[in-house]
């Protein structure tokens, strides 16, 4: 018992240590994305890099999705199907409903995660290689029911959407009438950026808790799991309607942005980006699908200046990224990971 | 003596084969009771259709009165049925203390959403697993790798975690699945052992499956004998090595000194 004490004695200063460091960690990177980025676009006049990083945000936070379903031992590459029914739902409930966008962004989310359970359910029984193949599928299932159903317009898709309106409450105006902006895509970063801040805030409390712990053991051996008592069919549709949730809300954010939805504006494509996100970031860090999107994202941007070479050079790269850190970038730096 | 276990015409087909045919025992509360049997005896699918992993075709099992096979796993495991692997089956990325903190998901008292908020209660819940881990750790005498990577382990002490897993469950009956394979005498007398005291400091009955003859006739309180997924024999372990139908049952096998 001697021995225990000293033990915990001795890592109790460590642990403070390590929160003031994340506490640290997390205002210093609010402080970046809300103030020094804004203010460099200012100062440069690179008002596109306001589209570019709306976009790695939104595309950060379906990947946080994809990422929680890797966690739980699943590969999934069926994120798009439920972006583009987010996209979809959100879209139809404005302009059919006349509900607010902001309203329609959480409904969007539960939509997917109650359809993701209904598909989940069976689907999840499936393991590695087997559960990739549908969920693939699932994207194309997704894009097909768009192109069929009467109320997606087939097609054609859905144009002028309207922006999100203004909420007020109680005459405060809390969120302007985007239409009445002078700069909708500046509006639309910050909007985007509180989404995936919250979405990874979620994501690192059910990593650091029991949660994440059951997924844990979910993912490195699901017999053993439910040996020990956890209903392990249960807990991985849980966590997948999570996943199809963030995917639900990106979704709707980005059509919204484009004011225009088609069966189209997710393909398989995106679904096996938001999968190399997530391998590229690293699969054992929370924040590894983040910096995968940015990298991969800015990095097929950069390389634009490649010309004919673009998509030999990325390929080339992330192959040897995968070689090279086959645990992701952020392996880099975790000394746990480097003494190995 | 009251029967905690009842196994009761427990049959188990795959296609033609019959794997289990129609095996009927009882285990009595506190004792330690070993299943045995040559190779494809049958013994692995007896112990899968107990801990609920397999749906038996017929027969059922009953755990203090209740019906318990046909449900699945983890309810069998919230009745108090555990099972440990033949394989040495732990959850490989995690440390030793971590694997044994995880494994008291059944002790949970907060909801999943209380653990998300971090609320009072889900606290309470990861101290009072902290401090039952460390007490299993102990009892185990894992204490000084309690810090180690579980796939960083050597055979023996895997082993051991694995028990520390099934232990955490806070169960009223273990299986234990070959808990002596690959181990040399020194390891086995050990870990014979450890599973007495598992019983006497512990009060768990034992249910175990072994080709160790030597650890088994020691460590039993009784045993049953199955061959071609049938019970040929059950009793003591003196009465099953005089016994002509277990001996013949190993005759001409590498297990036919079960006499020594």
């Amino acid at each position: 018992m001697d021995t225990q004490t000293q033990a915990y004695s001795g890592r109790a200063p460590d642990r403070t240590r390590r929160s003031t460091r994340q506490v640290l960690g997390v205002v210093l990177f609010l402080a970046f994305v809300f103030g020094v980025v804004p203010a460099f676009i200012a100062a440069t006049g690179r008002w596109d890099f306001y589209y570019t990083l709306t976009s790695v945000a939104l595309l950060s936070v379906a990947a946080a999705g994809v990422w929680l379903t890797f966690y739980i031992g699943r590969i999934n590459i069926g994120q798009g199907a439920y972006a583009l029914a987010g996209g979809y739902v959100s879209t139809i409930l404005m302009t059919q409903g006349g509900v607010s966008f902001w309203l329609t962004l959480p409904l969007a989310g539960l939509f997917c995660a109650l359809i993701s359970v209904l598909i989940g359910w069976p689907i999840l029984r499936l393991r590695g290689v087997y559960f990739a193949m549908v969920t693939l599928v699932l994207t194309e299932v997704a894009r097909l029911t768009a192109l069929a159903l009467p109320i997606t317009n087939g097609a054609k898709g859905i144009t002028s959407i309207p922006l999100p309106g203004g909420v007020s409450v109680m005459g405060v105006t809390l969120i302007p009438d985007f239409a009445t902006l002078e700069n909708p895509r500046q509006a639309f970063y910050f909007v985007a950026v509180t989404v995936m801040v919250l979405v990874y805030l979620v994501l690192w409390r059910i990593v650091n808790s029991r949660l994440g712990h059951l997924c844990r053991s979910l993912q490195q051996n699901e017999e053993l799991s439910a040996s020990i008592g956890v209903n392990t069919a249960w807990l991985r549709v849980l966590a997948y309607a999570i996943s199809s949730f963030f995917g639900g809300v990106a979704g709707a954010m980005f059509v919204s942005i484009s004011q225009s939805i088609y069966p189209s504006s997710f393909v398989v494509q995106d679904s096996v980006n938001f999968m190399l996100y997530c391998f590229v970031g690293g699969l054992g860090y929370v924040f590894g699908p983040m910096l995968g999107t940015l990298l991969l994202y800015f990095g097929w941007d950069l390389l634009q200046v490649a010309g004919q070479y673009q998509l030999l050079i990325y390929s080339g790269t992330m192959i040897a990224l995968m070689l090279v850190l086959p645990n992701g970038v952020l392996s880099l730096f975790d000394r746990k990971g480097a003494g190995k | 003596m009251t029967a905690i276990l009842e196994i009761r015409n427990l049959t188990k087909k795959f296609g033609g084969l019959t794997a289990n045919n129609d095996i009927s025992f009882d285990v009595a509360q506190g004792e330690i009771l070993s299943v045995i049997g040559p190779n494809g005896a049958g013994k692995s699918t007896l112990f899968k259709q107990i801990a609920g992993f397999e749906r038996p075709t017929a027969g059922e099992v009953r755990y203090k009165g209740d019906r318990i096979s046909g449900l699945p796993p983890h309810k069998v495991a919230r009745m108090g049925v555990v099972r440990t692997f033949q394989e040495t089956t732990i959850f490989k990325s995690m440390t030793v203390r971590e694997n044994v903190i995880v494994a008291h998901h059944l002790r949970s008292r907060a909801s999943l959403l209380g653990y998300f908020l971090n609320s009072a209660q889900a606290r309470a819940d990861e101290a009072d697993f902290a401090r039952s881990a460390d007490d299993i750790i102990g009892f185990l005498g894992l204490v000084e790798i309690r810090d180690e990577l579980a796939s960083n382990l050597p055979q023996g002490h895997l082993r051991a975690l694995g028990m520390a897993i099934g232990l955490a469950t806070q169960p009223q009956v273990i299986l234990l699945d070959e808990p002596f394979a690959g181990m040399n005498h020194d390891e086995t007398m050990r870990m014979v052992a450890l599973v007495r005291r598992l019983r006497d400091e512990r009060g768990v009955t034992v249910l175990l499956v072994e080709h160790d003859m030597p650890a088994v006739m020691k460590i039993s309180d009784r045993i049953v004998c199955i061959n071609f997924g049938q019970k040929i024999a059950e009793g003591g372990p003196a009465e099953i090595q005089a016994d002509p139908r277990v001996i013949e049952a190993y005759l001409g096998s590498e297990d036919a000194a079960i006499g020594i």
